[in-house]
């Protein structure tokens, strides 16, 4: 078994040097959240460069979790990709397909005969 | 005997068997899995969110605007503020937690029961904030009004700044009472009825020179679009039907109804995972108090709730910044 006693040293100090990452990234996104630039707002890629800061910061939040954390980075390469891959390959699926048909019913709205707000 | 084995030839491959390719327990293995499962189905949420979003782009209420309330702090606008604390407390309980398995896997009883109980606590004050949370948006701050096609009409001064219906708006007395079981037909009911008709509202808002209607139609600026005086006179009279104060799964005085809905959805199956996740931190806490995992030799059940905890933190990050960021 791969947790035999007394094998494992502590890892406090990498915990603690975690935990200040995802707080200071966290600060981060609170602040500009409250801000809000003015020069974040130019659009790249369909979004704000705003949106795509708070959603590249997330992925990093939530790949500090992961690996750090959940300890992801100890495990095998079969168990991490049969997790990891999984869930990125079918959740970028879904964004993809949702977001897309959103903006379809959206343009439907707009530029359709009926009025819907009357 | 030895007739009676068959051997395969693979023996000493991954797949022969008798070997451990994934190097975990069964249990950890399957608490993967659990997770993977569970993050499609928080995905599947955050994903129908993120369509209804992009069906009303141009309507979709503001997150600043919604959530910005502080405890002990009425009156003030402090967007996120309490989130961002929410936040930090789920992380912080998070922290607790590997330090818990970092003590197991040392074999620390005494240790690992205290950042155990840290964490309960942290996920209590979490699922406590979060009730807050909803407290307020249900019952709802400024009220506002509701038009003939379902759009959401609130109140706004010169400055732009919200005006709340209580401070322009008085009830004249109506005939009018609330239909219960007990004074009507024994087979129906309706809601409670709004503390003010339209007509009080357009009364006051005829009395009141300075106010404004706001509509939800952002600006290219990413706010809502202010309306002049005349057309809001015009909007008032032609178009509204009701009034409506807070919110709940029908209507919602903060714009489009949906948000309301993915609201009390997302954040309440968050919130009930919180709670798993607490009351298996409990058990699990007792079962280090008595010795369990000691005469074991391993903490290994404490690694498995770790990683459920950790999980619900990991999706808490997701639905913070959808929710209340983007």
């Amino acid at each position: 078994m791969a947790h035999e006693i007394g094998h494992h040293e502590s890892n406090t100090k990498r915990i603690w040097k975690v935990f200040t990452i995802l707080s200071i990234v966290t600060i981060v996104e609170v602040i500009l959240g409250i801000i809000k630039p003015e020069s974040l707002n130019a659009k790249v890629a369909f979004m704000k460069l705003l949106n795509w800061i708070f959603i590249i910061l997330t992925l990093y939040k939530a790949y500090l979790i992961t690996w750090a954390f959940m300890h992801m980075e100890g495990e095998t390469k079969g168990l991490r990709r049969s997790v990891v891959w999984t869930g990125i390959f079918l959740i970028c699926y879904l964004m993809f397909i949702l977001l897309n048909e959103g903006d379809y019913v959206f343009e439907v709205y707009k530029s359709g005969y009926k009025s819907w707000d009357f | 005997m030895d007739t009676t084995v068959i051997k395969t030839g693979t023996e000493g491959n991954a797949w022969g068997g008798d070997s451990q390719p994934l190097k975990v327990s069964y249990g950890k293995m399957m608490m993967w899995f659990f997770i993977l499962s569970d993050a499609l189905t928080f995905s599947g949420f955050l994903a129908a969110y993120g369509f209804s979003r992009f069906k009303f782009i141009n309507s979709w209420p503001i997150a600043d605007e919604v959530f910005n309330h502080f405890p002990f702090m009425h009156g003030v606008d402090a967007p996120m503020y309490y989130v961002a604390l929410m936040t930090f407390i789920l992380i912080f309980s998070s922290v607790t937690m590997v330090l818990a398995v970092d003590a197991g896997h040392q074999m620390k009883k005494n240790k690992v029961a205290i950042y155990m109980f840290l964490t309960i606590i942290g996920g209590i004050i979490f699922v406590g904030s979060q009730a807050w949370e909803w407290k307020n948006f249900i019952k709802g701050e400024y009220g506002a009004v509701e038009t003939k096609g379902g759009q959401i009409l609130q109140f706004v001064d010169k400055e732009g700044h919200r005006v709340k219906l209580s401070e322009f708006v008085t009830a004249a007395p109506i005939e009018r009472t609330q239909h219960r079981r007990k004074n009507g037909l024994w087979f129906v009911g309706e809601k409670e009825l709004p503390t003010y008709t339209v007509q009080d509202v357009i009364t006051g808002f005829k009395k009141r020179s300075d106010l404004l209607i706001r509509t939800q139609i952002l600006t290219e600026e990413g706010e809502k679009t202010i309306l002049s005086r005349a057309d809001s006179m015009n909007k008032l009279a032609n178009n509204a039907v009701g009034v409506v104060e807070g919110a709940n799964l029908i209507k919602n005085e903060y714009g489009s109804t949906l948000f309301a809905n993915f609201f009390f959805f997302i954040t309440g199956f968050h919130g009930f995972h919180v709670f798993s996740g607490i009351v298996l931190n409990i058990i699990i806490f007792f079962n280090v108090l008595l010795g369990t995992y000691e005469k074991r030799k391993s903490y290994e059940m404490v690694e498995k709730v770790g990683l459920y905890w950790h999980f619900v933190d990991l999706v808490w990050v997701f639905v913070f910044t959808f929710f209340y960021l983007v």
